[in-house]
């Protein structure tokens, strides 16, 4: 089932004569028999933020690892920039679901960065060498550790910095490419609440800044709000797609769950949602490899 | 046994006289020749090792060879060979049952799994073999870096070709995959064929290395080298690089001390390693103190990053 509510909305409807960026026709995805979820419409206009919403199970990474290429559809078909969803796109930066690097781990952020640019390709580069291209890259490694403010301690064993600033180096990681698109799996998950406004701060100045759209996995959208253009709202293999104005209501949410639910809006904008299930039957579980 | 020549040398305390005094035998340059290799391809798999926390899995690995070697001397094959085979037969079941239990606990439980099925293999060789081969076992345990014939050294030297020439290759990719391997396989990296790409070349440098130091100390010249070159500094290719050198320097030194006195060559190689190591953790844990210590007694300071 699919909703798209920004159908009856002038705020969200695509500005005309530009293409989307992702295209997500009717896509599902089966499970062991179980349908994740189906029949989801999705097109992404460039530099769109759009934040992916739901409880834990529904399927929220998994739809960003399908438009990644990393998980198939059961059916239908997505285009990213054109072309069919791939493996290995490097018009996307991702940044998966994360565990922090532990501690022992020994090697420096910027080293780190550097692998978003050119750590997938065989052979070594010869500095001396390449002069031109090593100076280059170092430049654009340089550029992404500055947009997210990680400049005091790019230098640092990235085992041994807080979260909240391995998060930022991952994320200065993912943008070393310059990409269209940038990918991220909850990444205020597991922060403090200092670091995730932080983090969140960050993100949504990128989107300004470089005008890649941005994809947001979320369990809780207040820290990312002022920024979120369109929600995609994923529960019980039902997903809805809107504003947040129009998604996060009373009315929606109790259709998605099929039970009672209610948004309180608190007076500096703040979502609450009452009487939402916890937990979504996990069996997307096996799904983590 | 080359005891009875150590006995009668000493070293002169001039260096390029007693480089002259270490070269002059050819098994003394053979030793040499094949320690360099070694110790050359056992730094670069050691970082990775140490960075992929599959310091247990080299361990083991070694551990396979025992059953390897013995085994390789009872069905008379050469027992670098049989090395190989068991490494790379040990290195695709260690693969094969990590992926199938898919956590890094159970990762441990099934490298000792193999190792353990291994040894007990290894001594049932040894029991089938008659009493002449208990020095091999000797051998195979502990290395035999002054026995090492030309036939060994041109094996060395080409095993050696193909590590140097495969690391080149896929030490990018493998550094991603090792660090990040969710962001490295979203970005195109072959994760897993690069992991058991990975461990079938321990299985031959660990094949290789086994002549120098044996299964039981190989730990010195594969990890204790990489994890004090993690230690020191934080950029991968200066990482790599130091380990290299302390395992040439190591393998070098303990080579000439071994040499002049009448004791075993892979003892004092394991000895220099590991009382380098214990100086550089000895020195950071102090370093770490005396830093901790300025920060607190300064009213103002804030002890830690943020978070």
């Amino acid at each position: 089932m699919m909703t798209d509510l920004s159908a009856t909305s002038s705020l969200t409807s695509a500005p005309a004569g530009l293409s989307p960026i992702i295209q997500v026709e009717d896509a599902a995805v089966v499970l062991d028999r179980r349908t994740i979820w189906q029949e989801v419409q999705l097109s992404v206009q460039p530099g769109e933020f759009l934040a992916i919403l739901g409880p834990n199970g529904a399927g929220k990474s998994t739809l960003l690892k399908a438009i990644l290429g990393l998980f198939p559809l059961s059916r239908g078909t997505i285009s990213v920039l054109g072309h069919p969803a791939r493996r290995g796109n490097a018009a996307i930066g991702y940044v998966p679901q994360r565990r922090h690097f532990e501690a022992e781990v020994h090697v420096r952020g910027r080293s780190i960065v550097r692998l978003g640019l050119d750590g997938r390709n065989w052979g070594l580069p010869l500095p001396f060498l390449q002069r031109g291209k090593e100076r280059d890259a170092r430049r654009r490694v340089q550029e992404a550790i500055d947009l997210v403010g990680a400049e005091a301690y790019a230098d640092r064993p990235i085992g041994e910095l807080s979260g909240g600033e391995q998060q930022r180096l991952l994320i200065a990681q993912a943008l070393v490419t310059r990409p269209r698109i940038l990918a991220l799996d909850e990444p205020l998950d597991s922060l403090d609440l200092r670091n995730q406004q932080g983090v969140a701060g960050v993100i949504r100045q990128i989107s300004r800044e470089t005008g890649a759209a941005v994809l947001l996995v979320a369990h809780d959208i207040n820290p990312i709000l002022p920024a979120v253009d369109r929600v995609v709202y994923i529960a019980h293999g039902q997903v809805a797609v809107g504003t947040p104005e129009e998604v996060i209501t009373t009315t929606t949410l109790s259709r998605l769950y099929d039970t009672p639910i209610e948004v309180l809006r608190a007076s500096d904008g703040q979502i609450v949602v009452v009487g939402q299930p916890e937990e979504e039957v996990c069996y997307h579980a096996g799904l983590h490899r | 046994m080359p005891v009875s020549i150590a006995d009668t040398v000493s070293p002169s305390w001039d260096l390029l006289a007693d480089i002259q005094i270490l070269l002059h035998y050819h098994f003394m340059q053979n030793a040499y020749l094949a320690g360099t290799l070694v110790a050359l391809t056992a730094g670069i798999m050691g970082y990775f090792m140490v960075l992929r926390s599959q310091s247990f899995a080299g361990h083991s690995l070694a551990n396979v060879g025992f059953a390897g070697a013995t085994g390789a001397v009872l069905f008379g094959i050469p027992p670098i060979v049989g090395l190989f085979l068991a490494g790379a037969l040990a290195a695709v079941s260690i693969q094969t049952l990590s992926e199938a239990s898919g956590q890094s606990r159970q990762n441990d439980i099934a490298v000792g799994a193999v190792f353990t099925a291994s040894l007990a293999l290894g001594f049932l060789f040894i029991f089938l073999a008659t009493a002449e081969y208990a020095a091999n076992v000797y051998n195979v345990l502990f290395g035999n870096v002054l026995g090492i014939s030309d036939t060994d050294v041109s094996i060395i030297l080409w095993s050696t070709l193909v590590l140097v020439g495969a690391f080149l290759l896929i030490s990018r990719p493998l550094f991603f995959a090792s660090i990040d391997p969710d962001v490295a396989a979203a970005r195109g990296v072959p994760v897993r064929a690069l992991a058991l790409g990975y461990l079938m070349l321990l299985a031959l440098a660990v094949a290789v290395a086994v002549q120098i130091v044996g299964v039981l100390l190989i730990f010195a010249l594969l990890v204790t080298p990489a994890a004090i070159a993690q230690d020191v500094t934080t950029r991968p290719a200066i990482a790599a690089a130091i380990a290299v050198a302390l395992a040439l320097i190591f393998t070098w030194v303990g080579l000439a001390v071994g040499y002049f006195t009448p004791y075993p060559v892979g003892f004092f190689i394991t000895t220099f390693a590991f009382g380098t190591y214990a100086l550089v953790r000895g020195g950071r844990f102090v370093r770490d103190r005396v830093v901790r210590r300025r920060l607190t007694s300064l009213p103002s300071s804030r002890v830690g990053g943020e978070g």
